[in-house]
């Protein structure tokens, strides 16, 4: 198909290649270099999407990232289907594939346009309003045919099979913008020789530069000057600079992040290459030349396809060398227009009038219009287009009323003048004031270490703008510690004159008018929504851009803003800065979830910790489960097992023989130091100046607060030296609460503390046969009663490497914990394995562990406790050292709530029916027959299947419940109520007798 | 992402780095068990929660571990400057006018 809108000699990529492409299935021909935009629209296609809300039909408004209406899915294969693309900023590449959105069943003929029709429904808080009632309706009515209708394109149904890297750098200058303001300020920075990092978001540096024709800077137009500015900052070594990069959000401290698109432009990317790059930056100083961006005018049908902005119709043409149309009209409230219709004249388009709001323009572009004889009607204004899928005619009219005159056009061209880009300098935190002669926003206070040249900070014509640039370049690099600059400042020749413009609803789309006029073309939002959103009772702009979503999209309203807030002011009666500005927020422009995911994704998301004896575990039957990062077993299932039958066995094996199980994962700490036991009197309940060396403690762990914090066995290895242990899950803010008080609070006592946790991996052996299975192998240590009662620690050597040998239980058998150093921990486990297997003792995971403690009636910090538990209510009190002055939580849990009566208390729970398992977490009351809301008295805490005692056995908290021992409780279910009996919370060898057993 | 100097490491560093301890200079009563209820609970539940210049207590936990104070504008987010554990609160402030 030949590209019938692409002028032969004009654009910048006339020797390309051809790239092929469909929209929507249909086959194009575009070129190498061209965007999605510039190719279809050489193929004479503007209309590119429907509207948000009324499926208007829409064209290519601007041609870069403002880009509010020509949204497109790119696709490259199943997975890789990218939604909401701006056409505008897609690179083509030979094979691209895009499809329009928001339309069914297809483009130019979409159902959803009755909108449009209804349109009146559909006004300025049209959902607050309409979907308020009935309440019931909400549910199950609006929300679910809302979300149906809401959003443009549709998210990716499959796992993005990209990758995505990430950078951080750091540079002494950070130029965010590369139009001629950047590259002047890079330029200067760069050669003192300081580090300096220059950023563009087009695929090519130069700005503005890529339609202003007119521009010459150091004898060169001024796109060949930027293209040799930055051929000459990519040879030095201290400059780094990205292209297809976009700042998107400013952070503190001049720390900047920024999106790389490094292969979305690309026909084959390839494996090796990821899709985007994360860019991190920390810069001494940032200049900001982020330009402007220019405004569309707010008329009645502004959003017919072929209607765009001068700057992005001159930019197709001087850059793509595409024109937009045959026979193009132009509309206009500033002079840069002019110099469009200059260009497009001289390529052979014509101009079919330049309609110019203001009366008598004068000028030296407009002199030229003249005399290139293109029709100017000033003072005037279009009143109303022709056309639905693509404009044909514009009405002109006196800005005043009067007599009307329509023109045919293939295309307008429209500038209400341009809005600086202070985003990011906002972002930055950096107060924006209004400039009242000039109406526009421009950077006030900085809150950081930045600066704003060039158009992005109101300096209109590229001389000002390279003199301020190269100035301000020089001035950051010196500051943070530069030479001064060797070479002279960039000579700007020759340059177009910028001037103001206006803001607001053009003539015929005023007060009173009922025409739409669109402000926000993305949300579809006209200047009568706004006026409506004031006579509605909105003040503040706030109020105002949510009321009617104006600027709320995804193109944050960069055409829209200032239109929008000059719309509210007019009909407030205000001046503009009493209406406020909104806030910009990051990100400039959308970033994928991928680039900011990058690798933390998949088995990268969280760090995996795994004991020594996990491989052992995988092929033995294990299934795992996590713990915080651990994988820990389990259970070992047999051939033909489930759950419930291996953890039976389980059960049954070790309090009739024996079983190993891996504690390794449960925290570790050494306490050292001369002061060892006093900071463990602070830190525990427990008392511990009397411990022997060579025997434990169970130790409690509160909170300031006198709740529950942590628990576990505490050996103590000699006078100065605790070996503790923690929760699993606990490990880490122990320590933290450990270094808390011995740094601030204590730091008087001679203590050091070392987590070893990971340097000790530890074998439980429990049963009867226990101490048989460890005796042939542990040298050195007297295993007798006697010698080594229950809760000692000892010293020595198993299977000829150092150990750390605890007799203690928490499966109510006589046990030991085998510590040993991690190395060492598989095979420790290959010799307690092969001697148990002699007992026919079992491996077994954390399910039976919790059952076998739970027959016990030994509690788990943070499963039968949930941080509102004392010890008392625990039933634990026998773990406080009453004698003592000061510990961590004494004073907190003497508060009058923790010691008052009523409170709930942690008991056993017994099913009336013993077959009948609780559901942990299911809630208690004391009458099941009164009326919902019941009074929930308390909560089922642990809950199992017991085999050992052969029912089921379940711990809770309940009110008063230490109290209501023997009484009836009920548990309510969805399906039936269920009977249950307070008992004491040991249900398995009450006295405790198998401990030496 | 802010960044802290840590008066042990005498460097700036990310505030990855590092975790909020709650407010500085809170005084744990050498004497808990006969502190009364209002001044336990000035203890424990009181903070000042200001707009402004705020002192409060950091570790540099994926460093050198240490626990240090800090002056921060909870405005700004800026930190004026940090001092290490157990100094007295600063009675200059640099760059803050008082």
């Amino acid at each position: 198909m030949a590209a019938s809108y692409r002028i032969s000699g004009a654009g910048r990529f006339s020797h390309a290649k051809v790239a092929k492409f469909s929209f929507d299935g249909r086959p194009y021909a575009g070129i190498e270099g061209d965007t999605l935009a510039s190719a279809l629209l050489a193929n004479g296609v503007h209309l590119a999407g429907r509207s948000f809300k009324y499926h208007r039909p829409r064209g290519i408004l601007s041609a870069g990232a403002e880009e509010p209406n020509a949204l497109v899915e790119i696709r490259r294969d199943a997975a890789r289907r990218t939604p909401n693309v701006r056409a505008t900023v897609q690179e083509l590449y030979d094979g691209l594939e895009a499809a329009s959105q928001n339309r069914w069943p297809s483009l130019s003929f979409d159902v959803g346009a009755v909108n449009d029709a209804f349109s009146p429904l559909f006004s300025a808080g049209f959902y607050y309003k309409t979907f308020m009632w009935p309440k019931t309706a909400w549910k199950s009515l609006y929300e679910p045919k809302i979300r149906a209708a809401a959003g443009l394109g549709v998210a990716p149904d499959q796992p993005d099979p990209d990758h995505y890297a990430a950078r951080f750098a750091h540079c002494e200058v950070l130029v965010l913008g590369g139009g001629a303001a950047g590259l002047a300020a890079a330029l200067a920075a760069a050669e003192t020789g300081v580090r300096v990092i220059v950023v563009d978001e087009q695929a090519d540096f130069g700005g503005a530069l890529r339609f202003e024709a007119g521009a010459r800077i150091d004898g060169q137009d001024g796109w060949t000057w930027a293209q040799g500015v930055v051929a000459r900052l990519k040879a030095m070594d201290n400059v780094r600079v990205l292209n297809r990069t976009t700042a998107f959000g400013y952070y503190a401290q001049n720390f900047i992040g920024l999106v790389e698109r490094v292969s979305d432009h690309l026909a084959a990317p390839g494996r090796d290459l990821p899709r985007e790059r994360l860019w991190q930056i920390r810069a001494k100083k940032v200049v900001l030349a982020t330009g402007a961006i220019e405004r569309h005018m707010v008329f009645a049908d502004n959003d017919r396809p072929g209607i765009m902005l001068v700057s992005a119709a001159r930019t197709y043409l001087n850059h793509y060398g595409v024109a937009v149309g045959r026979n193009v009209g132009i509309y206009t409230a500033n002079d840069s227009a002019y110099a469009a219709a200059l260009d497009l004249k001289k390529a052979g388009v014509n101009v079919a009038a330049i309609v110019d709001l203001r009366d008598n323009p004068s000028g030296e572009l407009v002199d030229q219009a003249r005399a290139a004889n293109i029709e100017i009607h000033d003072g005037r204004a279009v009143v109303r287009v022709g056309g639905k899928l693509r404009v044909n005619s514009m009405t002109v009219q006196k800005r005043t009323g009067g007599g009307e005159r329509t023109l045919p056009i293939d295309a307008l061209l429209m500038s209400a003048g341009w809005t600086p880009s202070v985003h990011l300098f906002s972002q930055s935190r950096g107060k924006v004031a209004f400039n009242d002669e000039v109406k526009r926003f421009l950077p006030g206070t900085y809150a950081q270490d930045c600066v704003s040249v060039g158009a992005c900070n109101g300096t209109d014509g590229l001389a000002a703008s390279v003199d301020e640039a190269y100035a301000a370049g020089a001035k950051a690099a010196k500051e943070a510690g530069g030479k001064a600059a060797k070479s002279a400042k960039p000579k700007v020749e020759a340059s177009e004159g910028w001037s103001r413009g206006m803001l607001g609803a053009a003539p015929g789309a005023g007060p009173g008018t009922t025409v739409k006029a669109f402000v926000d073309f993305q949300n579809d939002v006209t200047a009568k929504d706004i006026r409506q959103a004031v006579h509605e009772g909105m003040r503040s702009i706030e109020h105002v851009k949510r009321f009617t979503t104006n600027g709320m999209a995804t193109d944050q309203g960069k055409t829209s803003n200032m239109h929008g807030l000059a719309i509210a002011a007019e009909e407030l009666g205000k001046p503009i800065p009493q209406v406020g500005l909104t806030t910009f927020r990051a990100p400039y422009t959308p970033v994928t979830f991928g680039s900011i995911a990058n690798h933390a994704r998949g088995a990268l998301f969280d760090p995996t910790r795994r004991t020594t004896t996990h491989g052992w575990a995988e092929k033995h039957g294990a299934v795992f489960e996590d713990v915080g990062q651990w994988k820990r077993a389990w259970y070992f299932a047999k051939a033909g097992e489930d759950m419930h039958a291996a953890v039976n066995r389980e059960c049954v094996t070790v309090r009739k023989t024996a079983g190993l199980f891996d504690a390794s994962t449960l925290g570790k700490i050494e306490v050292v130091g001369p002061d060892a036991a006093t900071f463990m009197e602070l830190m525990y309940t427990n008392p511990w100046q009397k411990l022997a060396p060579g025997r434990c403690r169970y130790g409690l762990m509160l909170r300031e607060d006198g709740f529950i914090y942590d628990d576990g066995v505490v050996g103590r290895l000699a006078e100065d030296r605790f070996h503790v242990t923690t929760t699993t899950g606990g490990a880490a803010r122990v320590m933290n609460q450990m270094e808390d008080y011995l740094q601030t609070e204590f730091p008087q006592l001679k203590v050091w503390l070392t987590s070893i946790s990971e340097q000790w991996a530890v074998v439980a052996v429990q049963g009867p046969n226990s101490r048989k299975i460890i005796e042939p192998l542990v040298e050195g240590i007297d295993l007798s009663d006697e010698a080594f009662p229950h809760m000692s620690v000892r010293e020595g050597k198993i299977c000829g490497v150092p150990t750390r040998l605890f007799r203690m239980s928490f499966s109510g058998e006589r046990g030991f914990e085998v510590n040993v150093p991690a190395d060492y921990g598989e095979a420790v486990w290959e010799a307690l394995w092969a001697e148990g297997q002699k007992h026919g003792a079992c491996a077994y995971g954390t399910e039976t562990m919790h059952v076998l403690r739970a027959e016990k009636g030994y509690i788990i910090v943070g499963q039968d406790t949930d941080g509102t538990v004392t010890v008392n209510d625990a039933g634990i009190d026998w773990a406080i050292g009453k004698k003592k002055a000061d510990f961590v939580g004494m004073r907190g849990m003497m508060r009058p709530d923790l010691v008052a009566p009523g409170r709930k208390q942690l008991v056993g729970l017994k099913t009336k029916d013993p077959n009948v398992v609780l559901e942990e977490g299911a809630q208690i009351v004391a009458d099941p027959s009164q009326p919902i809301p019941m009074k929930m008295i308390g909560h089922v805490t642990s809950s199992y299947w017991s085999e050992n005692c052969g029912r089921s056995i379940a711990l809770g908290l309940v009110a008063g419940g230490r109290e209501k021992m023997g009484q009836t409780l009920y548990v309510p279910m969805p399906d039936r109520v269920i009977e249950v009996e307070v008992s004491g919370t040991v249900f398995f060898d009450e006295k405790g007798e198998r401990l030496n057993g | 992402m802010l960044l802290i100097r840590c008066p042990y490491c005498e460097e700036e560093r990310p505030e990855l780095e590092f975790r909020n301890a709650g407010e500085a200079h809170v005084v744990r009563s050498a004497n808990m068990a006969a502190t009364s209820d209002e001044d336990f609970e000035k203890y424990f539940f009181i903070r000042s929660n200001p707009k402004g210049v705020i002192y409060e207590r950091w570790r540099h936990i994926h460093g050198c571990a240490r626990f240090f104070n800090a002056v921060r504008d909870t405005v700004t987010d800026k930190f004026v400057m940090t001092y290490k554990a157990g100094e007295p609160k600063p009675k200059k402030l640099p760059g803050v006018a008082k």
